[in-house]
């Protein structure tokens, strides 16, 4: 009676049996390498956008405060995209000739606003507030990335949920006080971060961090520091990790 | 079922039963099917033409092509718009409150309306305005849906074409340029009742350019018979202010003063502030109602009888005089002699501090009756004022007049301006029939009605907060009325049109402030305008009282006939019709009734015995000669012998929601007897309608009943004094505890947010319901789906009867999610959906929400509530009035998600107002200040009977109310722990009285 296997079964039987469990593996941890790669989170991805703003220009070179145009960040979940008239207010002096501005005079002559790709986005079902994460001192930095060396602007982050508990749950790690101003309010050590950077003093390594837009571990110490400063500031951790505090 | 705790409440009710409808009273096996069905009629819910088989092929096809395109996603590149040049006091994301007042119902209820990004999303009471004192009603609060409401009239129309204004313009002012030539003798005006002094002033300028022109008011509900009643007993027309806050002992004669008179607002928080009852304040007015259909204000009383309409009359004159009035008339054998006397004793003892309140469809002689009863009194709780109307005259005369004129064809320019009579005319004038012998109609109002449908031109008219305006609330003061958006269509305001047509357009703005220009309160002072509409009302112009002297001659006028007895009443939602496409209205139960969607033909459960009708019977009710052909709703607390018709409903142009939904009772109506009248029959039609009413929805406890749990307490205010734990009796049995201990967020040492609902205060009119419903974009579910018991409304107000069925009392109960801290819906959660907040709030999770609906199975109050169609994109029998049509979606509330399909919800005490006032006290490094946060419910609610905040705060309102004796928790024996609790509601019967 012949064989019914040919030998080459042996090595097929012997694949399928591995691949049963590398192939799912593989499977599995590509996917999740695919949706956390820029492929799908847009991380670093710049768009389109009607005049090439650039942060890196305005913010650092210059040295605009933020709030220069943000100017509801510090009063209200939104920061605010500035109208034209913000732009106008220098441009209509300087650079009025540059072609890449047109856009922005074309909107202020005929009145029509300028419509911008939105570069960072939360799910609708998130009620985020810009104003009290600023009022705790979180740098804008720490979100959105290194906006002071971004020519056009990209996201700094994905925003997962993991991501924003990381602080809501151990908001220690992420609290700090700048040593070298111990008095300044936590509003504006975190909108004053970039004066530091421009004057080209020394950098905390967590600065540094915030600086290059990279995570940061806190040391053992610094966490130390974060939960007096969770006690001072009366942070309840407990109810900033509650569903309803982002979601209704 | 626990028999002793169910005799225990019976105990506190005077042996009286606790029941819900007469089904329940009844104890039909239909009732009990009914609350063993967690969803009733669930299985009947599939629409589609799909088996089950396919649907389980169809969906594992699906779900294994899912994987195909799960990884790919094509998400639409979101824009950011930022304005050119941004407003510079424009914050965008934080709501702005303009002080303006609600006109919808005619007289000014001061309002505060928020504007997001300048679109208008909520309606609150403004604190400083008389009329409102921080309450509104819940037509006030669903006004917001008429702005935004799709079937609005968006365009001007010539003859039902799309037209323009300056060819309206041109042809109303070429046509009245012609009628000029006679001083305007063929030429009518029809609007509503004025109340405005600038659309007066208009008037006058008007009938100064047109010295033979008619202007002619006609809305349905008039307070025509109070004017009568004004004159017969003073000689002139004055209007009564009343002051409960300086009445203990008050009298109602078939009045409605809590929920449907001008001021029933503020007078609901005066009457309410005086049953607020504490430990250290235990003395309450009492209230005698003698009523001929049950009302929010007879279930109230301490003492309320059900007599005929007619015999409202006998009654008064008896009254008038036993305390000193000459007067002819015989106590009615319906009312007890005891009782009658008992009352008038405790008038008598109490003298200046009682009242009598005679109700706006009574007639001339109860008006009059009142006044000279309340002036032998020497009550200080009444004033008189001149009326609030600008030109008061009776209405219904006048209409009968314009009708007349018609028939004559000495009409050939007619103006209609807001006004609907083709629709609500009496029958007996025939309107519709005569305006067709006029050539040249024009039609200003809100939709394209009855009436615009009969006219040359139709111009949609703005809402109230589309134009500029003032009018005069109860006692006289004048509110500015500011506009929060431009007008969404191409609408103008009455304003603006009369003073186009008269050679002389003008904006809104500038006629406005152009008549105030010239009047003393303001006058050129630019900074007093300011004022004015900063405050929402015009300092100095409430109405000074008058001193007038009754001295009535009276006389019975109602035949005390004997039979059945016709009633016409507006509807508590949407009165006269002019809200009969509001979604909100039409869905919020009706106080007494719960009904919804609908009017019936109201009768006493003895009358349905003796007539052997049932409920939702169709019969043919004949009146006058005319028969319309409605169904029977039986309602405990009617007096026999008197069927009740609810105006406003059976409309055929009034929107895709509100065509035909109900019965068109004005068909009944006549001139003649526009109130009440004998000589009406009902025979039985054959077939039902289906009315769909709430009452037996939602029932506290599953499975069973009332039974054996003590839910509703209430009880009276001389066993308070004597023992104010009375109604908090130590329990006899053990608890049935569902889980043995507290949690960890028990120990939390932040905010813990707490509830206490007064249930002496509420009266039950279901303000809190709308407001919450704004709020919190609560989507409409219509009739068939509520008859499902699927209405999405996170508040509801529970009714219970206790007593027999003819003269039940009434009791209300608002209901909202508990926020238990051992809450049952929470275990039972397989994806943990529904979980805790450390601050104590019982927290709903949209995104993690599959749809098993096990939480609200478990919930032993029933406050959840599902999705089983995406509600607020519209469904099947019901597409406008949900959120995905494009001007509804302006109306959505920012702050709150609109939810889908398959998901559960329920409230959350308003989060959002929450986390707003939080981070605010955060950034100012403070604690969250008491009274900070204020819900929905408890801004709306007239009587003020809600209050909310941090409990662990032993200074805060709520926590003071949580220490008073009478403080209870529904299902305590369950443990559940509920943050929301309850003030039993106590009584104060006159204890010569025995019922």
């Amino acid at each position: 009676m012949g064989q019914i296997f040919s030998p080459t079964t042996n090595t097929l039987a012997k694949l399928s049996i591995y691949g049963a469990v590398v192939v799912p593996l593989g499977i599995l941890f590509g996917g999740s390498a695919i949706s956390r790669s820029p492929y799908n989170t847009n991380v670093g991805v710049t768009l389109n956008q009607p005049i090439p703003f650039s942060h890196k220009h305005h913010a650092n070179e210059l040295g605009i405060d933020c709030r220069y145009c943000h100017t509801s960040v510090e009063k209200t979940a939104f920061a605010g995209v500035p109208p034209t008239h913000t732009c106008m207010s220098c441009h209509s002096q300087i650079w009025t000739n540059s072609p890449i501005l047109e856009p922005l005079r074309q909107s202020w002559r005929s009145n029509e606003p300028l419509i911008w790709n939105r570069v960072n986005k939360l799910p609708e079902f998130v009620y985020f507030n810009h104003s009290i994460h600023i009022a705790r001192g979180i740098s804008c930095n720490q979100c959105h990335g290194a906006i002071q060396k971004m020519q056009v602007t990209s996201k700094g982050f994905a925003f997962s949920m993991k991501w924003c508990l990381d602080c809501h749950r151990e908001p220690e790690k992420y609290l700090y006080s700048d040593e070298a101003h111990p008095n300044m309010t936590p509003q504006d050590q975190a909108l004053s971060l970039y004066k530091k950077i421009q004057s080209g003093v020394e950098l905390t390594p967590r600065e540094e961090a915030l600086k290059e837009g990279l995570p940061y571990q806190a040391t053992a110490a610094e966490i130390e520091k974060g939960k007096e400063l969770v006690a001072k500031l009366k942070v309840k951790k407990e109810q900033l990790a509650d569903c309803w505090t982002c979601h209704r | 079922m626990n028999r002793e705790s169910k005799e225990r409440i019976e105990e506190q009710l005077n042996g009286k039963p606790l029941w819900r409808s007469l089904d329940e009273l009844a104890d039909k096996p239909e009732f009990h099917q009914y609350l063993q069905d967690e969803f009733p009629l669930q299985a009947k819910a599939w629409l589609g033409k799909m088996d089950r088989r396919s649907f389980i092929r169809y969906a594992t096809g699906t779900l294994a092509l899912a994987g195909l395109a799960g990884g790919c996603r094509w998400r639409p590149q979101e824009k950011i718009v930022p304005y050119v040049k941004q407003p510079e006091d424009e914050v965008l994301g934080v709501p702005v409150s303009f002080a303006t007042a609600c006109t919808s119902r005619g007289p000014a209820i001061g309002i505060l309306a928020t504007s997001h990004e300048n679109r208008p999303t909520k309606i609150e009471g403004n604190p400083g305005h008389p009329a409102s004192l921080g309450g509104t009603d819940a037509i006030t609060q669903a006004s917001l849906y008429d702005l935004y409401d799709p079937d609005r009239s968006q365009y001007i129309r010539n003859l039902g074409e799309i037209s323009s204004w300056d060819s309206c313009i041109f042809a109303i002012r070429e046509m009245l340029l012609k009628q000029r030539e006679n001083g305007g003798a063929n030429v009518r005006i029809l609007s509503g009742t004025i109340y405005s002094p600038t659309l007066h002033q208009q008037k006058q300028a008007l009938l100064k350019m047109l010295p033979q022109a008619k202007w002619i008011q006609y809305e349905p509900v008039t307070r025509d018979m109070a004017r009568q009643g004004a004159v017969i007993a003073f000689g002139q027309d004055v209007q009564p202010v009343y002051h409960f806050d300086k009445a203990d002992r008050i009298v109602s004669l078939d009045s409605d003063f809590l929920m449907s008179m001008p001021g029933s607002v503020r007078y609901a928080k005066d009457f309410a502030d005086r049953r607020r009852v504490r430990e250290d304040m235990t003395e309450m007015n009492r209230l005698y109602s003698v009523a001929s259909w049950p009302t929010v204000t007879s279930a109230n009383a301490d003492h309320h009888l059900a007599v005929k309409p007619s015999d409202v009359e006998g009654f008064a004159l008896a009254l008038a005089s036993a305390v000193g009035v000459s007067a002819q008339g015989s106590l009615p054998a319906s009312v007890p002699r005891g009782w009658f006397d008992a009352m008038v004793a405790d008038l008598k003892a109490n003298g200046s501090r009682s009242l009598v309140v005679p109700g706006l469809h009574q007639s001339p002689v109860v008006h009059a009756a009142a006044h000279a009863i309340n002036q032998a009194l020497g009550s200080q709780a009444v004033t008189y004022i001149e009326p609030i109307e600008a030109a008061p005259t009776d209405q219904m005369k006048d209409l009968a007049g314009l009708v007349e004129d018609m028939k004559g064809k000495r009409v050939e320019m007619l103006l209609i301006l807001g006004a609907n009579p083709v629709y609500n005319a009496p029958a007996d004038l025939n309107f519709k029939e005569y305006l067709s012998n006029v050539l040249f109609k024009v039609h200003l109002g809100n939709y394209v009605d009855e009436t615009a449908g009969e006219c040359i031109w139709h111009i949609p008219e703005t809402h109230y907060l589309e134009n500029w305006s003032d009018a005069k609330a109860f006692d006289g003061t004048v509110s500015i009325v500011q506009p929060l958006v431009e007008p969404l269509y191409a609408g103008k305001s009455v304003h603006e049109f009369i003073a186009a047509m008269m050679g002389e357009p003008k904006l809104g703005y500038d006629i406005i402030r152009g008549y105030w220009q010239s009047q003393e309160q303001i006058g050129a002072s630019e900074e007093k305008w300011t004022i004015a509409l900063n405050e929402g009302l015009v300092a100095g112009t409430a109405s000074p009282a008058k001193q007038v002297t009754a001295n009535p001659r009276l006389q019975p006028e109602a035949s005390g006939a004997k039979g059945m007895q016709i009633l016409f009443l507006p509807d508590a939602t949407i009165w006269d019709g002019r809200f009969s496409n509001n979604a909100w209205l039409q869905e919020l139960p009706k106080p007494l009734t719960t009904l919804t969607w609908d009017n019936a033909a109201m009768i006493a459960p003895a009358t349905a015995k003796d007539l052997k009708l049932d409920q939702n019977d169709l019969v043919n009710i004949t009146f006058q000669g005319r028969t319309i052909k409605m169904p029977i709703w039986i309602q405990p607390g009617m007096p026999a012998d008197t069927v009740c018709l609810h105006l406003g409903f059976g409309r055929t142009a009034a929107g895709a929601l509100g065509n035909e939904v109900g019965f068109d009772t004005y068909a009944l109506r006549t001139s003649q007897a526009p109130s009440y009248s004998p000589g009406v029959t009902i025979a039985k039609a054959g077939g039902i309608h289906q009315l769909v009413a709430t009452q037996n929805h939602h029932a506290v406890s599953g499975s069973e009943t009332m039974d054996g749990r003590d839910v509703v307490r209430s009880g009276l205010i001389d066993e308070y004094k004597k023992n104010p734990k009375f109604l908090n009796p130590p329990k006899d049995e053990e608890p049935d505890a569902l889980f043995e201990k507290p949690k960890d967020y028990q120990e939390y040492d932040g905010y813990k947010w707490g509830m206490v609902i007064d249930t002496s205060a509420c009266i039950g009119c279901g303000a809190c319901v709308t407001a919450c419903q704004s709020e919190n974009n609560i989507p409409i579910v219509g009739k068939s789906q509520v008859q499902n018991g699927r209405e999405m409304h996170w508040i509801r107000i529970d009714r219970y009867f206790a007593g027999g069925e003819d003269q039940p009392d009434t009791l209300f109960q608002p209901m909202t999610c508990m926020q238990c801290e051992n809450a049952p819906c929470e275990p039972v959660c397989p994806v943990g959906a529904t979980v805790h907040s450390h601050e104590g709030l019982n927290q709903m999770v949209y995104n993690r929400c599959i749809g098993t609906r096990y939480c609200s199975n478990n919930c032993p109050y029933k406050v959840r509530r599902f999705n089983f169609y995406k509600f607020s994109a519209g469904q099947p029998d019901l597409d406008p009035g949900n959120y995905d049509y494009p001007s509804l979606q302006l109306m959505a509330n920012p702050d709150v998600t609109v939810r889908g399909r398959g998901v559960m919800e329920k409230c959350t005490y308003c989060v959002q107002r929450i986390s707003a006032a939080r981070i605010e006290a955060k950034k100012a490094g403070r604690d969250v200040k008491d009274g900070e946060i204020v819900t929905a419910c408890q801004q709306a609610c007239p009587a003020k009977a809600i209050a909310f905040g941090n409990i662990a705060d032993a200074k805060s309102e709520v926590a003071k109310q949580k220490r008073q004796p009478h403080n209870y928790t529904l299902l305590d024996n369950l443990l559940t722990v509920p943050r929301t609790s309850y003030l039993a509601k106590l009584t104060n019967p006159n204890p010569e009285i025995k019922s």
